[in-house]
């Protein structure tokens, strides 16, 4: 396989990060041999293996529907980058 | 003796005795960090009031007679537990400014019992790393080489112990990220059971395999810290309902009649001699204590590491979707939404964990998933297996912690595939959900330290620690102390 700067450029669109040409570069060479590396995979027959994704066994965790206390606009609120009111702003979304 | 050479028990048995106070103790510590810290940097954030008011408001419950293990101890731990009111940076510069509103449940389950908190502790930018070189606030040095790395990500953590900033400290594990630093450090360090300490307020990095355990002197340290931070959270689903055991309770029980396994796969010809040579002498030490020897194989360990490397890069691109500028963290100025979040991550985050998000969302991305994702997720399973089967035969396994000690500063910072592959023989216990324990084994002819490698069973946290106590008692190797 050969991940290309053309395909890191895609990904880096879908993980919403601005990478420079320098970055690009580097990325797609180390991704490559990264990926090359996993490709070993591939050897192994999992032909029925159930997947994992949790090593411990687990049922849905219930418990009672019952207002507990939270933390409250105002803590929320102390780390937001711009706030108006009880409101978190950005910029503008829609011209 | 200096108090900041003191355990745990030392320090508590002369708190109880009023021989010392906790605000003296506590003095004694923040005067060792101002020392030392220029030559090691194991901190991000220091805090020295609130560690004074927490020391004098324990030698009051001290002084009402209510002297828990734990009262009056100075720790500190790494910058991945949220910690409210005092900055969590988890490494990087994406959070630089941020102030939790709430408290991680391990942390808060310590302060309750009186544990002073002296700091928060450097680490690879959001646990990404094996050397603490991805870390925003710059490397932590190897007390005992300081021109080498601490390992990572917990490198801060296993760096304030071994130079004696602090009498034990949290650590968190995803691919070996405690037991790593704590062989490269000489000191102990416990990944415990998946599901056995809770996860509320640990920053994430790979859900299905991030643990928090403890970094300390000695086994009946390490005992004390999981006792204190195990159990049931219903703030964390995955936390497990079981009861805790008194982990110090059967500490000195020895390892009569002790089944260990060696796999075989862990013994590798590229093995670092001095390693191999850590380990021939450990296996000794415990046949001579009584214990039995099986050979045994995983033989899947070969696929772990590129398991691992999907998995962990697959839940990290998720978890790190929360950084985009809007509710805390790093804003960028930009011109829309859209741009918002791309520059505040572009401008956020370090190299490792662009890297590491890159790999996770090629990894999930369309056309890919099921080559990718589901492929390792089926691997796992079969490494899972692996466990189970040796299990079956065996109370615990015995292997190398890292493959080489402590390498260089800048060593593997431009090659990714070698870090990751330095995680080669703590990666499968975390895939595996299983718990392990990292201890001092003895050093490297440089005069470096070597760790032993203990995996129990799931929930076997006792006789991992009984099997680490007697090897710790008969050899004493984690008596010796960098020179710092």
């Amino acid at each position: 396989m050969s991940i290309t700067v053309a395909d890191v450029e895609y990904v880096a669109r879908l993980a919403r990060l601005d990478l420079t040409t320098g970055e690009k570069e580097l990325f797609a060479g180390q991704m490559d041999a990264i990926f090359g590396y996993v490709e070993k995979l591939k050897e192994l027959d999992t032909t029925g293996i159930v997947p994992t994704s949790h090593a411990v066994p687990m049922e849905n965790a219930f418990r009672e529907d019952a207002v507990q206390p939270s933390i409250g606009p105002e803590k929320a609120l102390a780390n937001a980058p711009g706030r108006s009111g009880t409101f978190y702003t950005v910029p503008k979304v829609i011209e | 003796m200096n108090i900041f050479d003191m355990t745990i028990h030392e320090l508590h048995t002369a708190l109880k005795g009023k021989q010392l106070s906790s605000v003296e103790a506590t003095k004694a510590m923040l005067e060792r960090i101002e020392a030392v810290e220029p030559r090691v940097g194991s901190f991000i954030t220091v805090t020295p009031e609130q560690a004074l008011a927490a020391a004098a408001a324990a030698d009051q419950r001290i002084a009402r007679g209510e002297c828990h293990p734990l009262t009056g101890i100075p720790l500190a731990i790494k910058d991945i537990f949220l910690t409210e009111g005092i900055r969590t940076t988890c490494g990087s510069r994406i959070l630089d400014n941020f102030i939790p509103p709430y408290s991680a449940t391990s942390w808060e389950k310590l302060r309750d019992l009186g544990a002073v908190l002296l700091g928060k502790l450097n680490q690879d930018e959001f646990a990404m790393g094996s050397s603490n070189e991805s870390s925003a606030y710059g490397s932590t040095r190897n007390p005992w080489d300081t021109t080498r790395i601490p390992g990572g990500s917990s490198g801060g953590s296993a760096a304030a112990v071994a130079a004696r900033q602090a009498i034990a400290t949290l650590g968190t594990d995803t691919g070996g990220s405690i037991r790593q630093p704590a062989s490269h450090c000489g000191c102990v360090g416990l990944k415990p059971t998946y599901g056995r300490v809770s996860r509320y307020g640990v920053i994430a990095y790979a859900s299905s395999l991030d643990q928090v355990g403890p970094l300390t002197r000695d086994v009946a340290d390490c005992a004390v810290m999981l006792e204190a931070i195990a159990g049931h959270d219903p703030k964390d689903s995955t936390s497990v309902d079981m009861p805790v055991p008194g982990y110090s309770a059967g500490i000195a029980n020895g390892v009569k009649g002790l089944k260990i396994g060696l796999p075989k796969e862990y013994f590798i010809a590229g093995l670092d001699p001095d390693v191999q040579k850590a380990m021939d002498a450990a296996i000794a030490t415990y046949r001579s204590l009584g214990a039995e020897f099986v050979d045994i194989s995983l033989p899947h360990t070969d696929y772990a590491v590129a398991t691992y490397y999907l998995v962990a890069t697959a839940e990290a691109s998720s978890n790190l979707a929360r950084y985009d500028g809007v509710r805390f963290g790093h804003r960028a100025e930009a011109d829309g939404l859209l741009d918002m979040y791309t520059r505040s991550r572009s401008e956020g985050f370090g190299a490792e964990v662009k890297r590491r998000i890159m790999l996770g969302t090629y990894a999930l991305s369309s056309g890919y998933y099921d080559a990718y994702y589901v492929k390792a997720q089926k691997v796992r399973t079969l490494i899972m297996n692996d466990f189970i089967t040796a299990f079956a035969s065996v109370d615990v396994m015995l292997t190398p912690v890292a493959p080489t000690p402590a390498f260089k500063i800048g060593e593997k910072v431009n090659d990714p595939l070698q870090m990751y592959l330095s995680d080669i023989f703590t990666i499968p216990v975390n895939l595996a959900g299983t718990c392990a324990l990292s201890l001092p084994a003895g050093f490297s002819a440089s005069g470096l330290p070597i760790g032993l490698q203990l995996i129990g069973k799931p929930f076997g946290e006792e006789t991992i620690l009984r099997a680490g106590h007697a090897f710790e008692q008969a050899t004493g190797w984690h008596t010796t102390k960098a020179t710092i």
